[in-house]
């Protein structure tokens, strides 16, 4: 396509056709301030504080930079009087319906308005102080707040939540100075069909919408002398936590991460990636079943809470297809309270089970029924990722100090097929690895190149060892509606792994919050993925069913993948969900 | 359905019949003797227009007249006059008509070889000699109708009455005689401006849908009927006198644009005009003049109805192709413009009413007619709502370019009570106040925008003496406040900041510093908001501020409201010279805020009386008992 | 949070509004936008748009029912209550206003004891504000149901409000 040239306060810069002036600004290294854009996702030109002053020939005058199209020509000035100026008012107007109460804020430092009010020069944030709309906080939801009294309406929880999740359960009532961002009728978010992703929360710019926070609970467990205290991290965590500690985003940071636990006081630091490897084994079973002996097909995955609780509100005939696991935290968190239990010779209620997730729905996933093998729940807390970077900050850990350490034995010993678990398409390559190697008795290592990526539905026909397996792949519960409207459609598909969050759990609710100035330029999705692809490839062992520590638990403990008791503690059950 | 030859027969036969109501012709051979028009607008309905037209269908049953026709129109324009009543061929103009008075009129008047009942008519009409017609009275001798050339002459529920005005022949020489690059060239070269608001040339709207998107599957054609300007009614008036217009100009410019589906989008709020618009697109229907193959051209076009639900800011394109498409009515970034990019995402124009009403008869009568009347950027007529403080409430249409004297004074008959103008309002919540130094400017697009208000869609509110302009801005941005969609942060919170210090000047609590922000404020959300709501909302408290600024002054260190509207600032006083101390004063004053003596020595006269300054809650309830003027505010 | 602070009254919906209800859905049901004119039919069908009506549209037409109830909220003639056996509407346009409009709907309030918006305790009255209903000869005006009441004065409410007792 052809470029189009313009200048941006004086500095040509040739950009191609259709770019806006924010990406024209941006190639020519001026990052233009905003709110409510989000790149394809909320593109509504409404907060207006990526005012800039444009020419097309008819001099100059101020449009919103996000949405407004370059033409050939333009010429732009994104920081003079009039632009400062505007900024700083429509900060200023924000602020006089804005909670203040930064210092007690958990966005504080690592707020968009705040760095705005900051960059832009406020000194007074009660320039236009007037009447606000006072709004209780809606605590209903299981795994988070929303605090209406901090929302600056800029609605990117709004777009991700109806746009990207295709669940709208929050959206825009009423209108003019008292629009809130609500459910309808004003239903707490716990009495809604809210699949508990905490999309909302990882892009909301301001403290309004954030996790219901457990580091004061983990703290006092790991202080009980009584309890012995286990941590597990997902797969995607280390992809992010660095975030929070100054890295580069797809930084890996697994051995400064399980030194800090281990330092936090954790009792035993083993990783969910172990159990991922786990679930492979219960699951490409499962698959192998249905697959053979004409069971429910497809079969969908179901290691994404959001996922299952989006199933079971929006396509609750087809609970059935999912997969009967557990998710591979639950499934550790079970194996923990027994086996491991058994072997340090500790009873499962002195036991405390600590995920650190990248997910806000696994803080709802911990409370549901048949989620707790030994007679207590199979986890006790869920902290995000983000949690547990402030659980660092708040002990006082040099993170970036940290030497590298590895996970403890015997549930941290992990399969690359384990570790890509965090990115979409990822638990679909582990399951046809080790598939294939089962039905060609041969163990050898294919990689599905096919279903990783950042594509929001994948689909691919497989020929393993003679055999036709169609597998697809969805993250995002909108490209996931659309994949299972298809299938009750018609669609013939074996094998389908959804994630709730776009680019699955590398992007999920729960991980660092990234400011929508990195955001619109670069993929987190991508970014972190990598990552973990990149620790699966450089590691001995990528098949899950080559897992020792693994193949023991089957041997000592479980007898066969899918036995009765591998039944009993590492499956689950589902309920049917209206949608509200 | 129906050919052309077969509207064309319509079109005579009707135009034959129709010139019993032009008192210049004799009318010979008309199917009725006497034609008798009842305005069936809202004005007119509200104060019980229907109620006559029953009264008359009786009466006129009781006398066997059946060679009297009963006509529900649209509006005439002069509403502060309802029920009006016009009988033809006399041209005899009954203002004001009671049920009660029906049967004299019958039996007086619509009787073969009746008279006018002299006294139930206008006076303005009733001259020595007989009646003059009403186009020779103030109000409508200075007019010149376009746009409302049918309301209020023909039945907006006949197909055939429009017809017989040559109506859907523009449609016919549209698709028989000329090319949509014709069609758009004449629109252009008429010099129409877009009657809703910017006054966006509407030729250059059409070429740019016409030709942005070659390859386009589908484009629309919408109608703005969403009016939502407190105190403005042109595109009511149409809707209910004149519907068809709308349609055949809405076909034309599918023709011209390559649309096949059009939309009006109605108030709710206008029950008459949706039910005819929903009779006359059935007419139509049926007639084929929307519909498939229309005129056996192979031209497609209909159109669907879809009624607003009360938001102000739908009457903005953006917003309101949203509300259309199911949302919440929030306008949306320009560009994409809706040419290019509009209704469900595809090409679409948009013309308010006002503007259709103007299409056929540029057509009929040719560029150069329509560009010969107005001033040389603004061409045509305007409707104006005239209405506040003025005697003729009510509807004109006068040439671009006429003075807003010649409106307020000539047509609109002056300021009732002998009180002075002071301001008109134009362009609504998004207009200004002219100030009395500006009325001999002539009115048109960029007069109106040089002395900071617009021409909107053309309602003209006159304000007295008695006004308050802080007040009125107040009122505006009150108004604003309610109907901003909520989506942009300046109009948000910025129009309720201003609302906010503007009650703060309102209630004698502002500073001089308050001013200034306010005006700081004022400048940057028209800079800064995201649609034309937005953008406007100022206008109202920027021309307050230019021509009466020392109105807020007073407000602000005075602490008075020079006009005596804002409540809090007023003081109520008796002047003990003139007071008798009857007490007829405080038997009213709901908070016995004046108390009275009772007994008085013999031979001495009663005290005279004060207002505890402290009880009386300023509702004004003193004032007009007292026979001898001794109360006064300020 | 507008709806939980007003009083509602139990929702009295019969099968036969909700049979038209569907019928109403079902006709508009693949046409495009047409979320609006169905919230208008249903409106007319209930008087109002309670939260068992907003569900049934919900879930006939798949539209997420927080972006149904966003769209009611937003248009000033959606109520998500019922109006009183006599609805009354003062005009608040220009024109009214000027004329004295605001203190017409100041002394209602004072006289019914209600809000704008609210519903009088007996299911009687119902007052609410209104933009210019294009009557602006007779301003200041107010409607109670279809009956239209002009140039008046605050004077005159209280005989006015008495023939509908």
């Amino acid at each position: 396509m052809a470029d189009i040239n313009v200048k941006i306060n004086g500095i040509a810069v040739s950009v191609p056709k259709g770019s806006t002036i924010l990406e024209a600004a941006h190639a020519a290294g001026v990052e233009i301030p905003t709110l409510c854009y989000m790149k394809e996702i909320n593109e509504i030109g409404a907060c207006r504080i990526c005012m800039v002053e444009a020419n097309e020939g008819r001099g100059f005058r101020l449009v919103a930079a996000c949405v407004y199209p370059v033409t050939e020509g333009m010429e732009v000035l994104t920081n003079s009087p009039k632009v400062l100026e505007s900024r700083k008012k429509t900060v200023e107007l924000i602020l006089s319906t804005h909670d203040k109460k930064c210092l007690s804020c958990v966005r504080s430092g690592n707020c968009e308005l705040q760095k705005l009010a900051n960059d832009l020069g406020v000194e007074n944030s009660d320039t236009f102080a007037g009447e606000m709309v006072e709004h209780e906080v809606d605590d209903s939801a299981v795994h988070m707040y929303r605090d209406n009294n901090k929302c600056i309406l800029c609605r990117r929880c709004v777009a991700v939540c109806g746009k990207t999740q295709g669940v709208g359960v929050i959206g825009a009532n009423e209108r003019g100075f008292v629009t809130t961002i609500a459910s309808a009728f004003d239903m707490g978010l716990g009495e809604t069909s809210c699949v508990a992703c905490g999309q909302c929360i990882a892009v909301c710019p301001v403290g309004a919408l954030s996790e219901k926070e457990y580091i004061d609970d983990v703290f006092a467990a790991i202080a009980d002398p009584s309890k012995r205290v286990i941590v597990q991290t997902a797969p995607a965590v280390r992809a992010a936590l660095g975030e929070e500690f100054g890295y580069e985003i797809g930084t890996n940071v697994e051995g400064k991460m399980a030194a800090s636990l281990r330092r936090l006081g954790f009792d035993d630091v083993f990783d969910t990636d172990w159990a991922a490897d786990l679930t492979i084994m219960e699951e490409a079973t499962e698959f192998m079943d249905r697959f053979k002996n004409g069971g429910k097909l497809p079969l969908i995955t179901s290691c994404s809470p959001g996922w299952v609780k989006y199933c079971e509100h929006y396509f609750p005939e087809m609970t059935e297809n999912l997969s009967s696991c557990k998710s591979p935290h639950q499934m550790l968190g079970a194996i923990a309270k027994t086996y491991y239990a058994e072997k340090i010779g500790v009873k499962a209620e002195d036991i405390v089970v600590v995920s650190v997730m990248p997910c806000t729905a696994k803080k709802f996933e911990i409370g549901r029924n048949d989620q707790n093998a030994a007679g207590v729940p199979d986890v006790d807390y869920v902290l995000t990722t983000r949690e547990l970077a402030r659980m660092i900050r708040r002990a006082g850990l040099n993170f970036r100090a940290m030497p590298d350490e590895d996970f403890d034995n015997p549930l941290g010993l992990s399969a690359g097929a384990g570790d890509i678990f965090g990115a979409t398409g990822g638990v679909m390559e582990a399951a046809l690895r080790t598939a294939a190697c089962w039905l060609t008795g041969e163990d050898k290592v294919i990689e599905f190149t096919e279903v990783r990526g950042t594509d929001g539905i994948k689909r691919k026909t497989y020929n393993v060892a003679g055999t036709e397996i169609k597998v697809a792949v969805a993250s995002g519960l909108a490209n996931a509606k659309e994949l299972l409207k298809s299938v009750q459609n018609g669609e013939e598909v074996h094998f389908i792994e959804i994630m709730g969050c776009p680019g699955g759990c590398v992007n999920g609710g729960g991980q660092p919050q990234q400011p929508a100035s990195v955001r619109n330029f670069a993929d987190l999705r991508e970014l972190r993925a990598k990552a973990l692809y990149d620790e699966d490839a450089a590691k001995e062992l990528r098949l899950s069913h080559q897992n020792a520590d693994v193949q023991k638990l089957y041997e000592e403990f479980l007898g066969e993948p899918n036995s009765h008791k591998a039944h009993e503690l590492l499956h689950t059950t589902y309920v049917k969900r209206s949608i509200n | 359905m129906k050919s052309l030859d077969e509207i064309k027969v319509i079109r005579d036969e009707m135009a034959a019949e129709l010139l019993t109501r032009d008192e210049s012709t004799e009318a010979n051979g008309t199917k009725y003797r006497k034609h008798v028009l009842i305005c069936g607008g809202t004005g007119c309905t509200s104060s019980g227009s229907a109620a006559i037209e029953k009264a008359l269908a009786e009466e006129l049953a009781k006398n066997n007249l059946t060679d009297v026709q009963i006509v529900k129109t649209g509006c005439f324009g002069l509403c502060a006059l309802g029920p009006i009543m016009i009988v033809y061929p006399e041209g005899a103009f009954y203002s004001m008509v009671k049920s009660e008075d029906i049967a004299e009129i019958v039996s007086t008047h619509l009787v073969e070889g009746g008279q006018p009942v002299a006294r139930l008519l206008y006076q303005e009409t009733v001259t020595e000699d007989g009646i003059k017609s009403l186009n020779d009275t103030a109000f409508y001798s200075k007019q010149h109708r376009v746009a409302l050339r049918n309301c209020g002459a023909i039945n907006p529920e006949c197909i055939d009455e429009y017809i017989g005005k040559d109506g859907y022949q523009a449609l016919a020489k549209v698709l028989k005689e000329m090319t949509p690059e014709d069609v758009i060239q004449t629109i252009l070269d008429s010099g129409l401006r877009g009657r809703g608001g910017g006054g966006f040339p509407t030729g250059m709207k059409w070429k740019l849908a016409r030709n942005i998107v070659p390859d386009a599957d589908q484009k629309y054609v919408c109608c703005n009927a969403d009016e939502g300007d407190p105190g403005a009614f042109m595109d009511r008036s149409v809707l209910e006198g004149d519907p068809h217009v709308v349609l055949e100009a809405m076909a034309i410019a599918g023709y011209a644009i390559g649309a096949t589906q059009g939309y009006i989008y109605v108030r709710a709020e206008y029950p008459i005009a949706v039910d005819r618009l929903r009779i006359a697109i059935a007419q139509a229907r049926e007639y084929g003049v929307l519909g498939k193959n229309i005129f056996g051209t192979g031209f497609d076009f209909d159109i669907d109805l879809r009624l607003g639900a009360g938001a102000f800011v739908c009457g903005e394109e953006t917003a309101l192709m949203t509300s259309i498409e199911g949302n919440r009515g929030e306008p949306r970034p320009r560009p994409p413009f809706p040419a290019e990019k509009g209704l469900f995402g595809k090409p679409t124009i948009l013309n308010n009413v006002e503007t259709y009403a103007n299409i056929p008869q540029i057509i009929l009568n040719g560029a150069e007619w329509f560009a010969g009347m107005g001033t040389e950027k603004s061409k045509g007529t305007k409707v104006f709502a005239l209405g506040g403080k003025i005697n003729n409430t009510g509807l004109v249409e006068v040439p671009m370019g006429t003075t807003l004297r010649t409106v307020v004074e000539e047509i609109g008959g002056g300021i009732p009570n002998g009180k002075k103008f002071k301001a008109a309002q134009t362009g609504g919540p998004s207009g200004g106040c002219i100030a009395a130094d500006n009325i001999d400017i002539p009115i048109d697009y960029d007069n109106l925008i040089a002395i900071g208000s617009m021409m909107g869609s053309g309602g003209l509110i006159v304000m007295d003496e008695d006004n308050c302009m802080v007040d009125i801005a107040k009122f505006f941005l009150e108004f604003t406040v309610d109907e901003s969609c909520g989506k942009c942060t300046p109009c948000r919170i910025g129009t309720k900041r201003m609302y906010e210090m503007l009650d703060k000047i309102t209630k004698g609590q502002a500073t001089l510093e308050d001013i200034d922000k306010l005006e700081e404020l004022c400048y940057y959300i028209k800079a800064n908001s995201l649609c034309g709501l937005g953008q406007t909302a100022p206008n109202p408290v920027l021309s307050t501020l230019k021509n009466f600024r020392e109105e807020y002054i007073a407000h602000v260190v005075d602490k008075k409201c020079p006009a005596g509207v804002c409540k809090d600032l007023l003081q109520y006083s008796i002047d003990a010279e003139k007071c008798i101390g009857c007490g007829m004063c405080a038997r009213q004053c709901p908070a016995s805020a004046i108390s009275k003596t009772d007994y008085v020595a013999p031979g001495h006269k009663l005290p005279s009386l004060a207002i505890d300054t402290d009880k009386c809650v300023k509702c004004g309830a003193c004032m007009p008992t007292c026979k001898f003027k001794a109360i006064s505010k300020g | 949070m507008g709806a939980k602070t007003k009083k509602t009254v139990p929702f009295r919906g019969t099968p036969e509004q909700e049979a038209q209800l569907r019928a109403v859905i079902a006709e508009h049901k693949d046409e495009q936008g047409a979320l609006m004119p169905v919230l208008q039919k249903a409106q007319d069908i209930y008087g109002y748009l309670p939260i068992e009506v907003q569900k049934i549209i919900s879930d006939e037409m798949d539209i997420p029912m927080e972006k149904i109830y966003g769209v009611v909220t937003f248009y000033a003639q959606f109520s998500l209550f019922p109006k009183g056996k006599y609805n009354i509407s003062v005009c608040l346009g220009t024109a009214c206003y000027v004329k004295g409009s605001g203190d017409l709907y100041e002394k209602l309030k004072e006289i019914l004891g209600i809000d704008g918006g609210e519903c009088t305790e007996d299911g009687k009255f119902s007052l609410e504000a209104c933009r210019c209903i294009g009557a602006c000869g007779l301003a200041p005006v107010l409607t109670i149901n279809e009956d239209v009441y002009g140039r008046l004065g605050v004077d005159d409410l209280a005989d006015i409000l008495a023939k509908y007792e």
